[in-house]
């Protein structure tokens, strides 16, 4: 008994360090019989999923492209949860945050780049942070259920958004696919690699990832967060002021989803589209989930599911199957992850008896 | 207006909430079992997308339509099977399983409609189910009950699921697993598989509501067809403070907000009509907001079971 104790106390981390990758090809082992009932070669499509958009500089850095948005959304969704906040609605908040980033680039012009950036930063995170505004004071207030009405946001700023590319800010570019005026060059975010996808929001993402992780291990607030995350009673009769804590965790998630939304629009699409996000802010959960909520972790999270996003397209592309199979590959992982953290949970509990 | 065009606006406004009703009826009764037996399912809009979508394929291919319902209600029983894995067996957080199953069976479902029906440029259709006649069609009233039979379905469920969870034995093992699995558990009753069967029943209901929406609302399948209806569910569940009874009042809520959206823009008002889109969403927000402290969940819900 002592000696599984002290295995149970020296392992974590390698077990922790072992389990997403065990969950990554137990998924893999899954998603081969889907393949296969699609008449699909799982060892090519794997080729196509994970290596080859590494071989090449355009596809690796398009990984980082994709990787850039799902950076901010998997922090967002790990700084809320560890507070003890469901946010559900990074979707949704991020969609806020391209529309004040789009909204911006029609109005700023004629000023430095360094200048029309940061205004369209702190636009997104203050629509992102307005977007999530209701259900934290509905949940603080009147202790309403965050998870609903977080999702019922979600589509209640699609039809906003629907209305403003066919109303106010209807153009004529792309007829059947509205989109919103371009904006100004002063609002468009700078190249990191000149002729590639590849734009400033990367380098902003990882250091709000820093800010993130700062701010929940080394300072007060963060503590308090932690606290409250892991037993909201408890946190209230040690003084806190939980709701106070909620509400702040609350806006500054949706702040950092809006974030991940006006750089869509600054550095990729340079206008807002309906379908801007496609499940940027439920990728964002799995993200965080992958990450056991450690704003550090989700850096190679986020990567990954960037690869994932790139390695889709790329099967589709070469094997002509459904681009929908990097959901599946995602929505399974989650599921397997999940599994995969209770069996060490387990092991350890078992050792206790 | 003369009188009868505003008796003819109304009597379409009560035939269309009871349509735009019944998927909601049916997801929430789904639901009700689930967090009854303490799970909260989040699963039920991916259940109910992967519903509408066996449901069609199935119906399109068979040309049967109840081939179609029946075999969509299996997909439900095996995703309520799914969820039951998670959350009964492993225990693990309900939330995130429950979001990981809508994701994966979302995705399974776009997947597999692009390889049946590849891109098509107009979504598929087929002809869905018929209304039925019960009073002859000269009468006014006859608008509201020329109803899909699966909506007389679902209004005839509330009482039969309000008999099964109040007065039957496995309703009251459902109930007591959500309320103190450790009393029945020691009463010797299965606290894993009365919530796993919790589960395969609610998950069936889930898609059959998804199937509705494909086979008769619509008669076609979409992508996002569902548009957040199981969210909406897991809403008229709370404001239905988890008594079957009240569904109705919830559900015809949402319903009428959406009925009366689509009179609205058929009206012709000068509003746009997203915005009319967006308002049963927010219909749905405001009720919770009312119900706000005054309702209880069943008392373990959230909390997987572990025996000692």
């Amino acid at each position: 008994m002592i000696k599984f104790r002290l295995e149970k106390h020296s392992s974590p981390y390698w077990v922790r360090i072992i389990i997403p990758f065990a969950a990554i090809l137990v998924t893999f082992l899954i998603t081969s019989i889907i393949l296969m009932v699609s008449h699909v070669n799982p060892i090519e499509a794997f080729y196509y999923f994970l290596v080859e958009p590494l071989s090449a500089k355009a596809s690796l850095i398009e990984v980082l492209v994709k990787s850039t948005p799902l950076f901010l959304t998997g922090v967002a969704v790990s700084l809320a949860f560890a507070s003890g906040y469901w946010n559900i609605g990074a979707e949704g908040q991020l969609i806020a945050g391209a529309t004040a980033g789009a909204g911006i680039g029609m109005i700023v012009q004629g000023v430095s780049q360094w200048v029309g950036i940061p205004i369209m930063i702190i636009g997104g995170f203050l629509a992102g942070a307005l977007w999530a505004l209701l259900p934290a004071i509905l949940k603080v207030k009147l202790s309403v259920d965050e998870i609903v009405t977080t999702l019922l946001m979600n589509y209640v700023i699609l039809y906003l958004v629907s209305f403003l590319l066919n109303g106010p800010w209807k153009t004529t570019t792309n007829p059947g696919w509205p989109q919103s005026p371009e904006i100004s060059l002063s609002t468009t975010f700078v190249k990191l690699i000149p002729k590639t996808r590849l734009h400033i929001g990367f380098v902003i993402a990882l250091v709000i990832i820093l800010v993130v992780w700062f701010l929940l291990t080394k300072t007060k607030l963060g503590y308090q967060m932690r606290a409250s995350g892991i037993g909201r009673q408890a946190a209230y009769f040690t003084g806190i002021n939980v709701n106070r804590t909620i509400l702040i965790s609350a806006l500054l998630s949706g702040g950092i989803a809006g974030i991940a939304g006006a750089a869509e629009v600054g550095g990729i699409h340079y206008h807002l589209i309906e379908a801007l996000s496609g499940g940027l802010g439920y990728t964002g959960i799995i993200i965080a989930t992958l990450s056991a909520l450690n704003p550090l972790a989700v850096i190679p999270s986020a990567l990954f599911f960037g690869l994932i996003e790139t390695g889709a397209r790329s099967v589709s592309r070469a094997l002509g199957t459904p681009i929908h199979l990097g959901g599946i590959v995602e929505g399974m992982l989650l599921l397997i992850i999940l599994g995969a953290f209770l069996f060490q949970e387990y092991r350890i509990r078992r050792v206790k008896k | 207006m003369t009188d009868n065009s505003v008796m003819i606006i109304i009597v379409g406004l009560i035939a269309a909430t009871l349509r735009v009703s019944t998927p909601l009826i049916l997801g929430t009764i789904g639901e009700l079992f689930c967090e009854k037996s303490g799970v909260l399912n989040l699963g039920i809009e991916g259940t109910m997308v992967i519903g509408a979508f066996i449901g069609f394929t199935v119906a399109d291919a068979t040309g049967s339509l109840w081939t179609g319902i029946l075999v969509s209600i299996l997909a439900g029983i095996i995703a309520g099977l799914l969820m039951s894995i998670m959350t009964v067996w492993l225990g693990v957080n309900q939330h995130v399983s429950g979001l990981g199953i809508t994701l994966f069976l979302s995705a399974i479902a776009s997947y597999g409609y692009r390889l049946v029906y590849g891109e098509p440029t107009t979504p598929p259709t087929l002809d869905g189910f018929s209304v039925v006649s019960i009073l002859p069609d000269n009468l006014l009233v006859s608008r509201i009950t020329n109803q899909y039979l699966l909506t007389y379905i679902a209004l005839l469920l509330i009482p039969i699921i309000w008999f099964i969870v109040n007065k039957t034995r496995i309703g009251l093992w459902i109930r007591a697993v959500g309320e103190n699995p450790e009393a029945v558990d020691a009463a010797g009753v299965n606290v894993y598989w009365t919530r796993t069967i919790a589960l395969m029943i609610g998950g069936g209901f889930m898609a059959l509501a998804g199937s509705f929406l494909s086979l008769a609302q619509l008669g076609a399948y979409t992508y996002g067809m569902i548009a957040g209806r199981g969210w909406v569910c897991i809403a008229l569940i709370i404001f239905a403070n988890w008594q079957p009874s009240r569904i109705l009042w919830g559900a015809f809520l949402f319903g009428g907000a959406s009925a009366l959206q689509l009179r609205l823009q058929s009206l012709g008002i000068k509003v746009p009509y997203e915005l009319f889109l967006s308002l049963p969403y927010l219909v749905t927000i405001a009720a919770l907001a009312l119900a706000g402290r005054s309702v209880t969940s069943p008392s373990s819900m959230l909390k997987p079971y572990r025996r000692e």
